[in-house]
């Protein structure tokens, strides 16, 4: 053992790499069933005591928002290049760290509809999954557990549920209730919004006491984090080990097996053997790592006899319009939504493309953070904030992607990280279906708020559109290994025990949040390696 | 609308919304130093506080004390500002902030250039004061119901004010 413990385990049976949900649920679930689980994470182990600073830093303007999260180390460890058409802000949409992206998240938790796992079947979009919503929805049921989701059956576009949430919903907002007349008169459907957050307390986590930055910190623990799974699996006997970066993984002789993964810590360089290997190191490192660990037996990177490692990189695009209107509408109380519509996503007009729209409870400026930004104070500043503060209204919602070729995670061999490896380089583009389907949304988001006799002041639209941070695609599923990166237990097609658990492997990117996707399928991955070893 | 030892409370963090914790016996009576900052602070808190609120001295002394034990380097921080804008202030006065009129207040942090700052808690001497000082002052009431009332909103953002606030009608 080194004086930092962070050392390799002896005998392991399961090495994860990663401690975002994905590891940290797939660590858990195995280390309770009594294996010997190592997890490697390459960011640090963040003490949630500070989360009271973080969140006054969130809100003062002096400090940057990658800071809390230290989501841009300044040695090179997050380097990384954007050469596609459009520029991709790799280190606002990731964080790395036990507890991993969801340190940062916003919690929003919905499951895939049906159709998201045959659309080339249905609408000759994308490919088909090798799995269906029915091979998922028990795991899904599981996931929802796990993460403590307050959600409701009044969704009527809602996936089938054999099982109803293990927390209520929010109920509705204020601003809910003004959308709701306008939904009305538009005839678009409102309903609840199932968020990883607590309404009660759950799982021995508080309730929500209404602090309204669950994006970037929320301090009450409230909102679900994957940390807490990284510490279960911990109390099961899972060892986890911070600042370990893997810098790829090793075969053995056949090159059929992984042997080892060699990662680098404060203290050194180590290697740590498995029986099985789990890469959860999200949708863009995931990728990355499998490139990186290309060797005479799998020279374009391991487990890429298909070519697909880090193609088809996918994203939901954001969509949104708001304004004011001649009435409060009582913003930024809670940092969270409480009602959104699925009415959009299962038609077929003007695209299949599925849309997601949200009613947003956080419209327009709060009064804190203008009076640490302005030029004013006193009385001044008070009538400025009296004028700014309580009439604004924003609705935002995801448009799917459709997986391209175009679009893809590749190494940049020209610049290297702080451990001298090639940085991924994130290819994004938007295509014109999505940019059809974004302008269909934008003029539904504009009826609504006409409806409000809203003066509409921003739209977005597929100009400025942007991603939602959700990274997919990129080590898709498949039933066949000239095509896909792993089978349908997402075990890599060409390796005997090495298994991806992230949403680099979803087929489709339908226009769902996909944590919760992921969490599902973590714990059905560690249901797989149960079986085979 | 007084803001009372208990808004500082609410400022730190400390008292939720339950009722407040440790630093509610806190006192600064063996402190000259902080003792100082309060009475200090209290003349910027003139100048930038909405004329409606009425500062009193339990709450920024429990405010003060509860910054100097919960972060390193505050204290430090914030008498470096202060004393910047008061060797500025006797330059141009030959007297101390503190002993300027209060409507004189307001034009030596603007000729101070602190409207304009943008706050950074090493950066030039006018960019520390907003920082530490107007900043801090700005934090402590608008991200509390008393601050939050002002403009409309009782729950404002960095205040657990529970789950009633977003639902209610105006
Ligand atoms: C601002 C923001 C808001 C979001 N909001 C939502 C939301 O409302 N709903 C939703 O469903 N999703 C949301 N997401 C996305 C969500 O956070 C991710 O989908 C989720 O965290 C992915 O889980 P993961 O475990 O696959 O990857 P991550 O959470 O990214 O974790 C991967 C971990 O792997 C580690 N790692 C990477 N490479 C290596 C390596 N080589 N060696 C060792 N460790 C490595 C990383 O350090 C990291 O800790 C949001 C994301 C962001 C950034
Ligand atoms: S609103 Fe609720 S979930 Fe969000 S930060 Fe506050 S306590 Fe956490």
């Amino acid at each position: 053992m080194t004086e930092d413990g962070r050392a390799p385990v002896e005998d392991a049976d399961v090495c994860v790499v990663g401690a975002g949900p994905a590891g940290a649920l797939t660590a858990y679930t195995l280390a309770s069933r009594g294996y010997r689980v190592v997890v490697l994470e390459a960011g640090e182990r963040f003490d949630r005591g500070d989360d009271e600073r973080r969140m006054e830093e969130s809100l003062r303007p002096a400090h940057d928002a990658g800071e809390l999260w230290n989501m841009e180390t300044g040695d090179g460890r997050d380097a990384y290049t954007s050469s596609g058409e459009r520029y991709y802000p790799l280190n606002a949409a990731r964080v790395k760290g036990v507890g991993g992206s969801t340190l940062h998240w916003q919690g929003m938790v919905m499951r895939l509809h049906e159709k998201d796992f045959e659309m080339e079947t249905r609408h000759g979009v994308g490919r088909d999954w090798p799995i269906s919503y029915d091979d998922l929805q028990p795991y899904y049921v599981c996931a929802e557990k796990e993460m403590g989701v307050a959600g409701g059956d009044d969704n009527p576009y809602a996936p089938p549920r054999s099982q109803p949430f293990p927390l209520p919903a929010f109920e509705p907002s204020y601003s809910d209730s003004l959308f709701s007349d306008a939904c009305d008169e538009v005839g678009l459907e409102m309903h609840s919004v199932p968020n990883a957050r607590n309404p009660e307390p759950y799982d021995g986590r508080g309730v929500c006491v209404g602090y309204g930055t669950c994006q970037p910190v929320c301090p009450s623990g409230a909102k679900y984090t994957a940390d807490v799974h990284v510490a279960k699996a911990e109390d099961e006997g899972a060892r986890v080990i911070d600042r370990a970066q893997v810098e790829r993984l090793e075969t053995d002789g056949e090159g059929d097996a992984v042997e080892s993964a060699v990662y680098t810590t404060p203290s050194g360089t180590y290697r740590q053997d498995a029986d099985a290997f789990v890469v959860a190191c999200g949708g863009v490192e995931t990728p990355r790592l499998l490139l990186l660990s290309r060797s005479r037996d799998h020279p374009d990177g391991l487990a890429n006899s298909s070519g697909a490692v880090g193609r088809y990189f996918t994203e939901h695009l954001f969509v949104g319009a708001g304004g004011t209107v001649d009435q409060p509408t009582r913003q930024n109380h809670i940092g969270f939504i409480t009602s959104e519509s699925h009415a959009l996503y299962d038609g077929e007009d003007p695209t299949p493309l599925g849309t997601k729209l949200e009613f947003l409870n956080y419209a327009g400026p709060s009064p804190a953070i203008e009076a640490m930004n302005a030029d004013e104070w006193g009385d001044a500043l008070l009538e400025d904030l009296r004028g700014s503060y309580g009439n604004h209204v924003s609705m935002g919602g995801l448009v799917e992607q459709v997986p391209t070729e175009k679009n893809w995670v590749t190494l940049d061999k020209t610049t290297t990280d702080n451990l001298g490896n090639p940085v991924p380089d994130v290819r994004w583009s938007v295509a014109d279906r999505e940019a059809e389907a974004i302008r269909a949304a934008n003029t539904v988001q504009n009826d609504v708020l006409g409806a409000m006799d809203a003066d509409v002041g921003w739209t977005v639209g597929p100009e400025d559109t942007g991603p939602a941070y959700h990274h997919m695609c990129t080590t898709r599923m498949g039933h066949h290994d000239d095509e896909s990166v792993v089978d349908h237990r997402t075990k890599a097609h060409d390796l005997e025990n090495l298994y991806i658990s992230s949403s680099s492997v979803f087929v489709t990117a339908g226009a769902m949040n996909p944590t919760l996707s992921i969490a599902a399928l973590a714990l059905k991955t560690a249901d797989h390696i149960d079986d085979d070893i | 609308m007084e803001l009372t030892r208990r808004d500082a409370l609410v400022a730190l963090g400390v008292a939720g919304t339950a009722t407040g914790g440790a630093y509610a016996v806190s006192r600064l009576e063996d402190d000259d130093t902080a003792e100082a900052v309060v009475e200090r602070l209290s003349h910027v808190a003139e100048a930038v506080y909405p004329s409606e609120v009425d500062v009193t001295h339990d709450f920024l002394e429990t405010y003060v004390v509860g910054r100097v034990e919960e972060r390193d380097g505050y204290l430090e921080g914030v008498t470096d500002a202060l004393d910047s804008l008061d060797s500025y202030t006797r330059n141009l006065r030959h007297e101390g902030f503190g002993d300027a009129p209060p409507d004189a207040r307001d034009s030596l942090l603007r000729y101070m250039g602190v409207d304009e700052a943008e706050p950074a808690p090493d950066g030039t001497e006018a960019e520390r004061v907003r920082y530490y000082v107007v900043n801090e002052l700005q934090y402590a009431l608008y991200t509390t119901p008393v601050g939050g009332k002002l403009v409309g909103i009782e729950n404002p953002v960095g205040y657990p004010g529970g789950l009633n606030s977003y639902r209610r009608e105006p």
